[in-house]
């Protein structure tokens, strides 16, 4: 087969035995991690939703890391990144990311700052 | 060696210097850098919803309460639809890579199979997207908006549930309010369109149900928007200025204006990708019939249209973080 494909996912905890049944654990994988968070948005656990960590609710950071993760295996196993050059991997994962981390960090401290002023000056919008 | 490609002759790859550096042919490489341009564009506007959500942090609309339906369903179901439409178009990704394998394997039958499957899914997937809109835009209970464009929703006392405009209106026979068209102004001009109930016979039918009060936007400790008592409620009328039915650019009954406006340009522009995905997959498909794939030797356009495929993918599985999750 002219094709090489890396079967395992997991950092080999789990090695399929060719791609077509690679991609369907992939999909079960995908599905298993929506329906989670689904599940966790309709009930919204208590301990989950009291408190905030880092400017959010736990609930939050854990629906952002999944949503990683979903995105890390859709890039990795759809869009097979996993059988290109390393060098390309980079280019066109880490540009991105840069960017991006960058570009929401600053919004977001400056939107927190606009918010102290809504609250903290003589401005009111709630009228 | 990290190798997908080995299937291609030494012209197709981009000549990036002797090591070749990516191995990877010119199309394929120049398709990555569109994703990559594109999610630069999607991340800012998430970038942009995120600021203006953080700014407005202690009234922005829950989610969950906006959208609550299913097509032939009634009742309150946060989030299944939108759960569905995700896994819709996940399986429409598995089709295309499938359709991708196939390719390598050089099965015509199995790519014509696969695409016909990953454009259905695509297309059930626009459909749901279009039937969200409309159900946003129709809007639910209805509501009144305030002079600084604050809204006030109606819940019950006692169950603190939501109660639409239908139930609370006391009908004003004698009020006539026409709608102003362009055809009949003096300046040409058209006027706001009249709401099905107006402000008064909101106002009276509320004064006169003690059953009701009024919720605002502000977000309590518990997460939850502010209920008034029946006094402050009563207070609170006096601020409003109109009836406000369902969401557009403008008037937005759910809440936050900015947020009809976020949910219209980015699902748009997501669904408007997901439109072209459409249509090239279907320009694909047809290549793939009539032998152009077969001749040439390969099926790399498969993968090619498959990355832009996989990426309208993973943009929505962001938007369905930001918009409906979070």
């Amino acid at each position: 087969m002219a094709h090489e494909h890396k079967l395992s996912i997991f950092r080999g905890l789990v090695t399929f035995k060719n791609n077509q049944q690679k991609i369907w654990g992939v999909l079960l994988f995908l599905s298993l991690v929506t329906a989670v968070e689904v599940i966790l948005g309709i009930t919204k656990p208590a301990f989950l939703v009291q408190g905030t960590l880092m400017g959010t609710k736990l609930l939050n950071w854990i629906f952002i890391i999944l949503t990683l993760v979903k995105a890390y295996y859709i890039a990795w196993d759809f869009m097979h990144l996993r059988d290109e050059r390393s060098s390309l991997r980079r280019v066109v994962v880490w540009t991105p990311v840069f960017l991006i981390v960058y570009l929401i960090t600053l919004l977001l401290f400056e939107a927190n700052y606009v918010y102290e002023i809504f609250n903290t000056t003589f401005l009111t919008w709630d009228f | 060696m990290d190798t997908s490609i080995s299937q291609y002759t030494e012209e197709d790859l981009w000549g990036g210097g002797e090591q070749k550096p990516l191995k990877a042919s010119y199309g394929k490489l120049m398709m990555w850098f569109f994703i990559v341009s594109d999610a630069l564009t999607f991340s800012a506007f998430l970038a942009s919803y995120g600021f203006s959500r953080f700014k407005f942090i202690e009234t922005w609309p829950i989610a969950d309460e906006v959208f609550t339906h299913v097509p032939f369903f009634h009742g309150n179901f946060p989030m299944i639809y939108v759960a569905f439409m995700t896994f819709v178009l996940i399986m429409s990704s598995v089709t295309m890579v499938l359709a991708v394998d196939a390719g390598h394997h050089m099965n015509k039958k199995k790519v014509v199979l696969y695409m016909l499957l990953t454009i259905i899914g695509g297309a059930i997937f626009v459909g749901s997207q279009a039937w969200e809109w409309a159900t946003f835009i129709k809007g639910d209970y209805g509501a009144l908006e305030t002079k600084g464009g604050r809204i006030l929703q109606f819940v019950n006392v006692e169950t603190g549930e939501r109660v639409a405009l239908d139930a609370i209106a006391l009908i004003d026979p004698s009020e006539t309010e026409t709608y102003h068209e362009s055809s009949k102004g003096i300046w040409f001009e058209s006027g706001e369109k009249p709401s099905t109930y107006s402000l008064d016979e909101v106002k009276s039918g509320f004064l006169a149900n003690q059953a009701l009060t009024i919720r605002t936007e502000t977000i309590n400790e518990d997460g939850e928007k502010t209920v008034l008592s029946r006094t402050e409620a009563i207070d609170k009328l006096n601020d409003a200025v109109r009836v406000v039915e369902g969401a557009n650019l403008i008037r937005n009954e759910y809440g936050s204006r900015l947020f009809a406006d976020f949910f219209f340009f980015i699902t748009g522009f997501h669904g408007f990708h997901v439109f072209s995905g459409v249509a090239i997959n279907v320009i694909i498909f047809f290549n793939v019939l009539i032998g152009t794939y077969e001749k040439r030797g390969h099926y790399e356009m498969i993968e090619k249209v498959g990355l832009y495929w996989h990426f309208v993918d993973l943009v929505w599985v962001f938007v369905f973080t930001f918009f409906y999750l979070v």
